[in-house]
């Protein structure tokens, strides 16, 4: 059973930090400066975020991304360029990886979102986690989550048969290699340049090797 | 972000009105381009649709032996459906040749053929943009132009659509199905949907106020070898330069040219009927010798007219070896 957590009204423009003990504050400034109108258009929408539910009560602007980091503080996902360029929000809803700052949070109402911390933990790493580690597959680390996120995706798409721009004969099945990973892993950019070390670690978990 | 309201609507019909009701109502579906837009204050909607919930996201057969695609079909569903690599490669094969994996996850098949110009002075809202602010002026003309159009632009604009779903659709003659506010549903020929810049490049399509796209309809396949073959400045996740969609058939051994379209050259998908017929032999030149008529490349971007003549030459090759094997 998934168990409920509710957010109160967080402020306009959350801050991080401005969490529990500065929250009553913030929410009657809040209250006593917002018209009725901009009351009324906040949404209260039930996210399903790695399998626990939470009710929350949003602007209509809010993305994913925000939703996630700022009111239900999973800051696993990070902003990097919050215009879909470059990956490192990525998140999988229903099971698909989407770029979570294009998107917004009252459009996933009862949809299953899985960020990084719902992957696995440190104790118990899933092992897409756990081969980015043993390959050194990230420097700073910051876009890591995204391709984390990103390449559990990207191993159960090819599997299913979705094609790619480097897959040579779309009436058969695709034949993993290093072309096709790095070709599907083109939305996740790292500028630390990790590059070679993150297709091992993708290879690693595809060929089921240690 | 500007401020909007939000609504969900159960039935395209509902959708249709609820777009009319609210002044500056906009649909979305996807969102990936529109939000983007959202974030720069380039698309200021007072009320947002959201389609998603109205059904319309399936492949369907249809009587003529074609396949009917829903609106909200999604990019990657579309690429990877069994009987569009089958009989509609060209499709998938441009599909996937565009953003990346995310995006084509979120991406619809509607959305996708109403995607805005990625134009970065229609971006950049310091800048004079006919398409983004009608009168103001165009700064890509006289500014950096190296990616714009060379066919069929205007002294109001010179952008270009950016989608390479939207050329295999043109190659392949698909239609746009609608329906109005009144309830009225129309078929549009892809060939018509797009509108060439002219004195009103913010007009891009013939789509009326409120009047939503709710499939488009592939007629029955048409064979051959069916290829996309994309020019862009990286090896992956870029617009194109020049991309060549071509239905080739082997007519007494020889290669010939049963449809071909581009994109990265106009403010829509570019086909030339006269180009696919008049050539015997798909002589690579000769056939860029008619689709270039009447190009007006600026200083920057006359690399395109040498571009269009290989990437055509390389398709056809390729096509020709495929035939081969």
């Amino acid at each position: 059973m998934a168990s409920v957590h509710t957010e109160t009204n967080g402020p306009e423009q959350p801050t991080p930090g401005a969490a529990e003990s500065s929250l009553t504050v913030a929410g009657e400034e809040l209250r006593g400066t917002s018209s009725p109108k901009q009351e009324a258009n906040r949404h209260s929408v039930q996210l399903r975020v790695n399998t626990q539910l939470h009710a929350v009560d949003l602007d209509p602007r809010t993305t994913l991304l925000d939703a996630l980091r700022e009111h239900l503080h999973l800051t696993g996902s990070k902003k990097g360029c919050d215009q879909g360029q470059c990956g490192a929000c990525t998140v999988l809803v229903n099971g698909r990886r989407i770029n979570s700052c294009l998107t917004l949070a009252v459009m996933h109402e009862s949809d299953a979102i899985t960020t990084v911390e719902g992957l696995g933990t440190p104790d118990r790493m899933h092992p897409m986690q756990a081969a980015f580690v043993e390959h050194d597959g990230f420097q700073c680390g910051y876009c890591t989550p995204g391709q984390i996120c990103s390449a559990v995706a990207v191993l159960d798409e090819i599997a299913s048969g979705v094609p790619s721009h480097v897959t040579v004969d779309l009436a058969r099945p695709i034949a993993l290699s290093e072309t096709e990973i790095r070709e599907r892993m083109s939305g996740n950019i790292c500028r630390c340049a990790a590059y070679p070390n993150i297709i091992e670690a993708i290879r690693t978990v595809a060929g089921g090797r240690p | 972000m500007k401020a909007f309201t939000y609504e969900r609507p159960a039935s395209a019909a509902e959708a249709a009105a609820a777009a009319v009701r609210i002044p500056g109502a906009k649909f979305i579906a996807g969102g990936t381009n529109l939000l983007d837009l959202m974030k720069l204050q380039i698309e200021t909607p007072t009320h947002l649709v959201d389609v998603n919930s109205i059904g319309f996201d399936r492949i369907e057969p249809t009587d003529q032996g074609g396949l009917r695609i829903g609106a909200l079909v999604r990019n990657t569903d579309l690429a990877a459906d069994p009987r569009i690599r089958r009989d509609y490669g060209v499709l998938s094969r441009a599909i996937v040749s565009g953003a990346s994996g995310q995006l084509r996850n979120k991406a619809t098949t509607a959305g996708n053929l109403l995607q805005r110009t990625r134009c970065p002075y229609f971006y950049d809202t310091d800048m004079a943009c006919n398409k983004r602010t009608p009168g103001s002026g165009c700064a890509a003309i006289g500014g950096l132009n190296a990616n714009h159009a060379i066919l069929g632009a205007s002294e109001a604009c010179i952008a270009t659509h950016p989608s390479d779903m939207a050329v295999a659709m043109r190659a392949l003659d698909a239609s746009v199905e609608t329906v109005a506010p009144s309830g009225a549903s129309r078929s549009i020929p892809i060939a018509d949907l797009h509108c060439l810049p002219g004195n009103t490049p913010h007009v891009e399509t013939v789509l009326e106020p409120g009047e939503l796209i709710t499939a488009v309809t592939l007629p029955k396949p048409r064979g051959g070898l069916q290829l996309y073959r994309k020019v862009r400045e990286r090896a992956s996740y870029a617009f194109a330069t020049v991309s060549v969609a071509l239905i080739a058939k082997i007519e007494e051994g020889r290669l010939t040219v049963d449809r071909l379209a581009f994109g990265g050259l106009a403010h829509k998908p570019w086909r030339v009927e006269q180009a696919e017929h008049a050539v015997a032999g798909a002589v690579a030149d000769s056939i860029a010798d008619v689709v270039l008529s009447g190009a007006r490349p600026t200083e920057q971007n006359s690399y395109k007219l040498p571009l269009v003549r290989r990437t055509l030459a390389a398709t056809l090759e390729h096509a020709r070896a495929g035939a081969s094997r």
